[in-house]
């Protein structure tokens, strides 16, 4: 009895160890954070007002703003949206629900797999040669948007994926019981049922993207530019203009890297303003991921 | 409903692709620059005053590629005008002639390198180069690791060295100043590409030594001390506007350059960029904490630029201690 009592005490005495190293490790990775944000905003929030987003860069800090910055992290953004959304998704639906398991489909998966893991500088490198040289886009927003879409391409794919998985096999049996074919059930029960899911590795996979600076430096932004790129909307039919994706640009990463790097005091306090608008920015496409996720979660009843 | 979709796609996409070739082949009034962070704050003040005097009616882009960076996109034909903290180098030129670019060299200011103590740092009053080359040259690599072995009257304590890393051109000129060879230095000393960071260091340790750009130290006066350095004339000189300008702070005082390809200035904006450029360059770089050219070497740069002057002064070498006045006379006589 004695004996039982003896183990089930150090038993316990194990959990509770475990306990605090866990809650330790948490800690760390929190209060790092915290304290880096404590920091920024401390060093940034006075910074921040509206001249600060309406102003182009300036030799003189005050007067600087990161007009041209953010709105050509937005463009690079649709871009990269535009372009790996539709292919991400169409490749992890035919590799889940189309896709053969033979020995070609496990090499795209092996393949798919290892992209996810390699350096951001090689997809600049990448795009460079095949955007710049090869289809001769320039160092344009659409050059950027592409090469950030081909960095988060396997992140959609293999989300994708694992959103279809989770979708028991009863369903997709239900649907073709019915009579239903193939991309019918696709259409009305796969895509719906994996929307949360897909759409938050989208989302994740964005506000990846937002915070590269290697390709986008690669592919040739540029650091000082006083200008905004074309307007999209004309006031002549087609009352839609493609013209901005050739248009040079900076974004956001780039632009603070520049301050960082100046003598100036006041560059280093825009600086941390603009790290505190990345951050806003990341972490408001963080939430809307975790909100479309519950959404789509309550809708499903199956 | 999903066929409407597929159509508005495709309608979309063929309205891009038109749109994008009609955009590809229309003119825009852009002057591409790229090149040298070093003389980025004096170009980027430039294009502000520039695009604001024309009402953004020309629009200017400024690159940070790094000087050889910036030569390779200019060489290839991809950009205007090249930043330069260094003349343009033998293989350089060849590759430009390759591809037929001529280009004319203009200098556009100077830049002092300081070298950089802590202010708690009471024993250095002046160095010499050679007690320069003693730190930093190869050799020094894990020999030279205390100050007393510098000179023997300084204290027994470590010696702490900061300097750019080996990608930027202020490495390259002070090795090339100090050591008499580009590139040629000790690899055990805290390199940073980011030269706030040489500050930070310096200013939190008494045992630190190093070099950056003038506009760094002017900067950050009061958490450092500039170190006289002994000219070729013997004189003990601090580096400041007035000694960086008349070139008694020697050797490590540096021209800066942009280099604009004689193609581009065939297009009416370039030209307009430039002109304005050497007007409001001896203004602009003082107000960035530059030095300027003395007057009539502007005015030899904006006569090199009227006449189209093409190729260097330099012969693809690098020089130490050049001041342009005489390099510029010198090329006037030679016609």
């Amino acid at each position: 009895m004695k004996d039982i009592k003896k183990r089930i005490a150090v038993s316990k005495l194990w959990n509770n160890i475990f306990l605090i190293t866990g809650l330790l490790s948490t800690l760390v990775g929190l209060v790092l954070l915290f304290t880096l944000f404590v920091d920024l905003f401390i060093d940034g929030v006075p910074r921040l007002s509206y001249k600060f987003f309406a102003s182009f860069p300036s030799r003189f800090p005050e007067q600087a703003g990161i007009l041209s910055a953010w709105v050509g992290t937005s463009l690079v953004m649709l871009v990269t949206a535009a372009a790996a959304i539709p292919l991400g998704v169409a490749a992890g639906i035919y590799l889940e629900e189309y896709g053969r398991k033979n020995w070609v489909t496990s090499i795209i998966e092996i393949n798919i797999t290892n992209l996810a893991g390699v350096p951001s500088i090689i997809y600049g490198l990448l795009a460079l040669g095949l955007f710049v040289y090869l289809f001769k886009f320039g160092e344009s927003i659409l050059t950027g948007g592409l090469a950030l879409a081909l960095l988060i391409l396997p992140m959609i794919i293999m989300a994708t994926r694992e959103a279809i998985r989770a979708i028991p096999n009863s369903i997709r049996e239900a649907s073709y019981a019915l009579g239903a074919t193939k991309w019918q059930t696709v259409k009305n029960h796969i895509i719906p049922y994996s929307m949360g899911g897909i759409l938050t590795g989208i989302i994740i996979g964005l506000s990846r993207a937002i915070g590269e600076t290697a390709p986008i430096i690669t592919v040739g932004a540029l650091t000082f530019i006083a200008f905004l790129p074309v307007s999209p909307f004309t006031s002549e039919f087609p009352f839609i203009s493609f013209k901005w994706l050739f248009d040079p640009f900076t974004v956001m990463p780039i632009q603070m890297f520049n301050w960082v790097s100046r003598p100036q005091a006041g560059f280093q306090v825009n600086a941390a303003a603009a790290g505190i608008v990345l951050l806003i920015m990341t972490l408001i496409m963080n939430a809307v991921a975790i909100y479309i996720r519950y959404k789509f979660r309550k809708k499903i009843k199956w | 409903m999903f066929k409407k979709v597929v159509w508005g796609l495709i309608t979309l996409m063929v309205s891009a692709a038109v749109t994008a070739g009609s955009v590809m082949s229309a003119e825009r009034k852009l002057v591409g620059i790229d090149g040298s962070s070093t003389v980025y704050p004096i170009t980027e003040a430039v294009a502000e005053e520039f695009q604001k005097a024309t009402k953004g009616a020309i629009k200017v882009t400024v690159g940070i590629s790094g000087t050889g960076g910036g030569f390779k996109k200019f060489c290839r034909g991809e950009t205007d005008i090249s930043d330069a903290s260094r003349p343009i180098l033998a293989k350089e030129i060849e590759i430009c002639k390759q591809n037929g670019i001529e280009y004319i060299e203009l200098p556009v200011a100077y830049d002092g390198l300081a070298v950089i103590v802590n202010p708690k740092n009471t024993w250095v009053t002046s160095l010499t180069t050679a007690d320069l080359k003693k730190m930093w040259e190869p050799a020094a690599q894990g020999k030279i690791k205390k100050w007393n072995q510098i000179r023997p009257e300084w204290p027994n304590s470590p010696l702490n060295l900061f300097g750019p890393g080996a990608d930027s051109g202020t490495f390259d000129y002070f090795t090339e100043a100090i050591m008499g060879k580009s590139k040629s230095s000790r690899g055990d000393f805290t390199a940073s590409e980011d030269d706030n960071v040489l500050v930070q260091g310096i200013a939190g340790d008494k045992n630190a030594l190093g070099y950056f750009g003038l506009a760094y130290y002017e900067e950050n006066k009061g958490k450092l001390k500039v170190v006289p350095i002994l000219n070729p004339a013997n004189k003990a000189i601090i580096p400041s506007l007035q000694t960086v300008k008349d070139g008694t702070y020697s050797p490590l005082s540096r021209p800066l350059f942009i280099y604009v390809s004689k193609k581009s200035v065939s297009k009416p904006e370039v030209k307009e960029f430039v002109d304005y450029y050497l007007k409001n360059v001896e203004k602009l770089s003082k107000q960035v904490k530059y030095v300027p050219l003395p007057a009539n070497a502007y005015m030899l740069a904006k006569e090199r630029f009227a006449k189209m002057k093409t190729g260097s002064m330099f012969g693809g070498e690098e020089k130490v201690g050049l001041k342009i006045e005489d390099l510029l006379k010198m090329e006037e006589k030679k016609k």
